[in-house]
C-alpha cells in the first residue's frame, strides 16, 4: 500500500513540478522507467505467487534499472545506441507481458 | 500452480490484500522511495517526452526540415540582400539627388545673375563720373565697363540699366545710349567685385580715370563692402540662335 502512494505520489510531484531532465541524463530515463516498471510488475507478480521478498524487490529493481541504463549507455559507446534501446524495450516489454498475464491468471483466473 | 483455478485466485488476492497492509518495514519504505523515484521518473519522461520536438522525429523528417529550414534561410538571406541593395541605393540616391539639386541651383543663380534677370549683391566699388561738357562719349563708357569687367566684375549697373552680355551702347540724340534707354548724366556705375581690384584697375596710370580727366570729366571712386546691383535685365527669347546639345560624355 505504502509504495502504490509513493508511485502516486512521485507521480504527482512529477507532473507538477516541471522537472527537467539533466541532458546527459536523456537517453537513460525511458529504458530506466521501463525498466522499473518491468520490476514492479514482476514484484506484484512475486505477491501473487507468495514468493515476494522486499529485499528481493529492492534488488531487482535497482539492478534492472542500472542494467538497462548501463545497456544504452553501452549501446551508445559502440554506436548502436537505439538498436540497443529498441531491443531493451522488446525484452523488457515481453517481461512486462508475461508478468502481466501471469498477475492476470492469479487475480481473474483468465 | 493455476490448475485450481478458484482456490488460488481468492488465495492470491488474500495475499495481494496481506501485502497491501501498511507495514512499517525498513524494505517496505525503501520499496515506497523506489516506486516515488519511479513515478517520479515516468511523470518527468512523459513530459519530457511532450515537450520536446524535433528529439523524436525520425532521421528522414529531420532532413526534411532542415532542408525546408535551410531553403527557408538562403531565400531569407537572398531578401534581406535585395532590401540592403534597394536601400543603399535609395540612400545613395537621395544624397546624390540633393547634391545636384544644389549644383543645378548654384549653377541658376550663376546663370541668372550673369544674365541679368536676379538682383546682385556683395562687396565692390561704385563710380561717379559727371562730364559737364559732354566729351564722354559711348565707347569710352564701353571702354569702362570692359575695363570693370577685366577686374573681375560679375555684375554691373549703370543708372539703372544692368549690363549683359548683349547690352549695347551708342550715341543717341540726347546722349549715350545704353540698350536704347538714355543714360543722363551723371553717369553711376556699379559693380559688383573685388573692390581693390577694380578701383586699381579705373586708377591705374593711363587707364580709364586719366583718361576721362583728360576729358575735363570727373570721377569718384568708392569702394563698398555690401552693394546691391539692383535692376534687371530683361530677357529675350533668342529669335535664331538655338543650343547645340551637349555631345553625351556619359553612356546611359
Amino acid at each position: 500500500m505504502i509504495p502504490a502512494f509513493g508511485l502516486l505520489v512521485g507521480l504527482a510531484v512529477g507532473l507538477f513540478l516541471h522537472p527537467v531532465v539533466p541532458l546527459a541524463l536523456q537517453p537513460y530515463l525511458p529504458i530506466a522507467v521501463i525498466a522499473a516498471m518491468d520490476a514492479v510488475f514482476g514484484g506484484v507478480r512475486a505477491v501473487l505467487d507468495g514468493i515476494f521478498n522486499d529485499k528481493v524487490f529492492v534488488v531487482s529493481f535497482l539492478s534492472n534499472v542500472v542494467v538497462a541504463a548501463f545497456i544504452v549507455f553501452l549501446g551508445d559507446q559502440l554506436g548502436v545506441g537505439s538498436q540497443l534501446s529498441t531491443g531493451v524495450v522488446v525484452v523488457l516489454g515481453i517481461r512486462i507481458f508475461s508478468n502481466v498475464a501471469s498477475i492476470r491468471r492469479h487475480l481473474f483466473s483468465a | 500452480m493455476s490448475q485450481d483455478k478458484p482456490a488460488a485466485g481468492s488465495s492470491s488476492r488474500e495475499r495481494l490484500l496481506l501485502m497491501a497492509r501498511p507495514r512499517a518495514t525498513k524494505a517496505n519504505l525503501f520499496a515506497a522511495l523506489l516506486a516515488l523515484l519511479l513515478g517520479f521518473a515516468m511523470a518527468t519522461q512523459v513530459r519530457q517526452n511532450q515537450s520536446l520536438g524535433l528529439e523524436s522525429l525520425r532521421q528522414s523528417e529531420l532532413v526534411n526540415i532542415l532542408d525546408n529550414t535551410t531553403l527557408l534561410s538562403s531565400r531569407l538571406d537572398q531578401n534581406a540582400r535585395d532590401l540592403q541593395a534597394t536601400r543603399d541605393q535609395l540612400v545613395s540616391g537621395g544624397t546624390s539627388g540633393a547634391a545636384a539639386l544644389r549644383a543645378a541651383q548654384e549653377r541658376l543663380d550663376a546663370l541668372r545673375i550673369l544674365a541679368g534677370t536676379a538682383r546682385a549683391r556683395g562687396p565692390g566699388i561704385r563710380m561717379r563720373i559727371s562730364d559737364p561738357g559732354d566729351k564722354v562719349t559711348a565707347p569710352l563708357l564701353l571702354d569702362s565697363i570692359q575695363e570693370l569687367r577685366d577686374a573681375g566684375a560679375e555684375a554691373i549697373q549703370v543708372n539703372n540699366i544692368r549690363i549683359v552680355a548683349d547690352s549695347h551702347f551708342n550715341l543717341g540724340a540726347s546722349g549715350i545710349e545704353i540698350d536704347g534707354r538714355t543714360v543722363a548724366q551723371p553717369y553711376s556705375i556699379t559693380a559688383i567685385g573685388d573692390p581693390a581690384t577694380m578701383s586699381s584697375a579705373m586708377e591705374i596710370p593711363g587707364g580709364l580715370s586719366e583718361n576721362l580727366r583728360q576729358l575735363g570729366a570727373s570721377i569718384t571712386i568708392n569702394q563698398a563692402k555690401d552693394l546691391t546691383v539692383g535692376a534687371l535685365h530683361a530677357l529675350s527669347a533668342p529669335r535664331y540662335a538655338r543650343p547645340v546639345p551637349p555631345p553625351a560624355t556619359s553612356a546611359p
